[in-house]
């Protein structure tokens, strides 16, 4: 039996579609699921793709946040089910409180539509586990509010933890404390991550095919998990 | 303040600004455009929002109370903003 993933749209919802195709392509079952709807259909999992939900009125993610789907899904990832939050999903994991800190303008003010070289810096978390210490790798970027930012406690916390799961390399594209491009909650199947891996998950559209590493990772936690 | 019906109407200002130690890209670029403009010795801009909040009813403990959570919880972001919450007394102006 393959894993379920479910994959949450909400309006103003983006990267759904590409998302889902990325599981698929891992391995595993996309199961589509509604921002009206508290019922996660039985999946192991979830990724709250990218786009702009609620038309990132008030702060993004911050109405996405009180969607009748995000009581169970904070509810599950408090027990342990694998979430991945890719730039909006990534902003509305920060306002869920499920990862600390937040994302805010760019500090340059624009928009940035990149590929984006990153180091995985966490090789244990749920998302990031089948990919080799210290990896680099390539992957679209593209997000108006990007810029990680947490108070200094936070931030020493989490690179004490381990729990930067990957880095900006080459540039900072916006501002970002400390290069910061992904972290993960203290079990390490939440994890935000603002550059995109689903966009690269296919030769003929994407910059690489390292973005699949997330995907494949998460099948791998379940199927351990389910083994354990 | 009363409605079209009569019903008495709490007006409430929640004003939303950034925590001072966080950068304000927006304010940075307004300051910019001032000094473009010939205004000179503009020191800092710090770019807010204003919510302007119509209620019906008179706004007893429990209610304000409630928006006070919310203004905590919805309206700002406690992790990069500060909120301020007033009642506007009858008649004072935004």
């Amino acid at each position: 039996m393959t894993a379920r993933i479910g994959i949450v749209t909400f309006p103003g919802s983006l990267d759904d579609a590409d998302a889902a195709r990325a599981v698929r392509i891992a391995g595993g079952e996309p199961i589509a699921l509604w921002h009206g709807d508290d019922d996660l259909r039985g999946v192991d999992a979830v990724v709250l793709p990218g786009g702009f939900s609620y038309g990132d009125y008030l702060r993004c993610g911050a109405i996405a946040r009180f969607a009748p789907v995000m009581t169970s899904v904070v509810e599950r990832a408090h027990s342990g089910m694998p979430v991945l939050g890719i730039c909006n999903g990534f902003q509305i994991l920060c306002e869920s409180h499920l990862l600390p800190g937040a994302l805010t303008r760019n500090d340059h003010l624009h928009f940035i539509c990149r590929d984006q070289r990153l180091r995985i810096e966490n090789n244990s978390s749920d998302w990031t586990r089948n990919f080799d210490a210290h990896s680099e790798i390539v992957i679209p970027l593209k997000n108006g509010e990007g810029g990680y930012v947490a108070d200094e406690a936070t931030l020493d916390q989490l690179e004490g933890d381990g729990r930067v799961i990957a880095r900006y390399l080459d540039v900072n594209p916006n501002g970002s404390r400390r290069e910061i491009a992904g972290i993960c909650n203290e079990r390490g199947n939440v994890v935000g991550l603002m550059p995109h891996p689903e966009h690269a998950v296919e030769e003929l559209t994407g910059p690489s095919t390292d973005g699949l590493g997330f995907f494949t990772s998460v099948l791998s936690s379940l199927l351990e998990g389910a083994a354990r | 303040m009363f409605s079209r019906d009569g019903v008495p109407v709490a007006r409430v200002i929640v004003d939303v600004m950034l925590k001072p130690e966080i950068l304000d890209p927006q304010g940075r670029a307004v300051q910019g455009a001032l000094g473009r403009l010939g205004l000179d010795g503009v020191q800092d801009v710090r770019q807010g929002k204003q919510f302007v909040i119509d209620i019906d009813g008179d706004l007893d403990a429990d209610r304000r109370a409630m928006l006070e959570r919310l203004a905590g919880e919805l309206l700002s972001n406690p992790v990069i903003e500060d909120y301020r919450m007033r009642v506007l007394a009858d008649g004072e102006s935004l």
